[in-house]
């Protein structure tokens, strides 16, 4: 069997490079020049936290295959990323809504993941937990604004979390392969996030005059490689250029 | 665009205004908050948020202050000669004229 620290790194790198991705496609079509700005600066924080997974993951893994390879080189079934980061932009309101939920829940990920035994995955959870305490800030502020806006935003921003809603149970997943980690101080266990992403996300949303929707019936299987639709086409403009020209450099 | 249809008629002739904030960044302790620019944004915060994304993504600063730009007065361009032409024709007022020791240094 594969080294379960591997299977980790790509998981959590896999979601990084995916969300990196998507709000990539807001570059030259943010709502203001200053939002375009921030939200392309996002993208590349969370696109330089994927770099160094798939790096340290390649090499642990040992197979003469680097970061760009496991980047755009592997198929849609072999992606590990949750389904939440792949959901379309949709307006604004919804792509902020979107980076809500997973920065509250990604911010105290990496601070816990400061402690893992795992020295590489330590370095950098220090280094990503500053990153994300700002993504969390940046939307939860937008996300006060805009449920707590207009009638227009905020119906837009209630829809939004509604549809989204839907995807937060997978963050709290584990299977085999985490609980062995968890067990030995590699990983973090996501059940003991839970609490303070609900507050979290409680308290921003009460703020924006928005209510916390009930837990129904949850998506799941990115874990497994079974993706929404959306993935292939996420991956068909990430992944062309390498697949044009393979081995390309610049 | 298609966004704006409720109210185009008036947003046509007045539209949404965000409020225009000037940013001073200090690059270093000890240092003064310099100009470095203007952002968009719908309050203090938001404008903080912007400011730290366009005008500090290099380094550049370690405290950032945003200031409405309605709350500054300027002085006005046609005024020019009469606030500071006149500082020019008191040369006492330009300590060029004398003799330095070459230790002092910077003056």
């Amino acid at each position: 069997m594969r080294d379960p620290v591997v299977e980790y790194s790509l998981r959590l790198a896999d979601n990084c490079v995916i969300l990196g991705q998507r709000l990539s496609e807001w570059c030259g079509h943010g709502p203001t020049l200053e939002e375009d700005i921030a939200l392309s600066n996002i993208a590349l924080d969370l696109i330089g936290q994927a770099r160094m997974l798939y790096a340290y993951a390649a090499e642990r893994e040992g197979e003469d295959r680097d970061e760009d390879q496991l980047a755009f080189l592997r198929d849609c079934r072999e992606f590990r990323n949750i389904l939440l980061v792949e959901q379309p932009n949709g307006d604004f309101g919804r792509t902020i809504m979107r980076q809500l939920l997973f920065s509250a829940f990604m911010h105290p990920f990496w601070q816990a993941m400061t402690g893992s035994r795992d020295e590489t995955l330590a370095a950098i959870a220090a280094k990503a937990e500053k990153e994300m305490a700002y993504h969390l800030r940046h939307s939860a502020e937008w996300v006060i604004r805009l449920g707590d806006g207009t009638d227009e935003s905020h119906r837009r921003c209630r829809n939004a979390l509604e549809e989204l809603w839907d995807y937060t149970g997978e963050l709290f997943e584990t299977d085999a392969i985490e609980n062995a980690l968890i067990g030995n101080g590699v990983a973090v266990d996501p059940a003991s996030l839970r609490e303070q992403w609900q507050k979290t996300v409680e308290n921003v949303l009460a703020q924006a005059t928005l209510t916390c929707p009930a837990d129904g019936y949850m998506q799941t299987g990115g874990r497994q490689g079974l993706h929404s639709e959306h993935l292939g086409h996420i991956l068909s403009e990430m992944q062309f250029l390498q697949r044009a020209y393979p081995g390309g450099t610049w | 665009m298609s966004d704006q249809t409720g109210s185009a008629g008036a947003s046509a002739k007045t539209p949404p205004k965000t409020p225009l904030w000037e940013v001073f960044i200090r690059s270093r302790n000890g240092m003064a908050h310099r100009h470095a620019g203007s952002v968009h944004a719908a309050d203090a915060e938001m404008a903080l948020q912007a400011a730290r994304d366009v005008y500090t993504r290099r380094g550049e600063g370690l405290s950032i202050w945003v200031v409405p730009s309605s709350a500054i007065s300027a002085s006005d361009p046609d005024d020019r000669d009469m606030l500071f032409e006149p500082a020019t024709t008191k040369i006492y007022r330009h300590p060029t004229f004398y003799d330095l020791p070459e230790e002092v240094e910077n003056m």
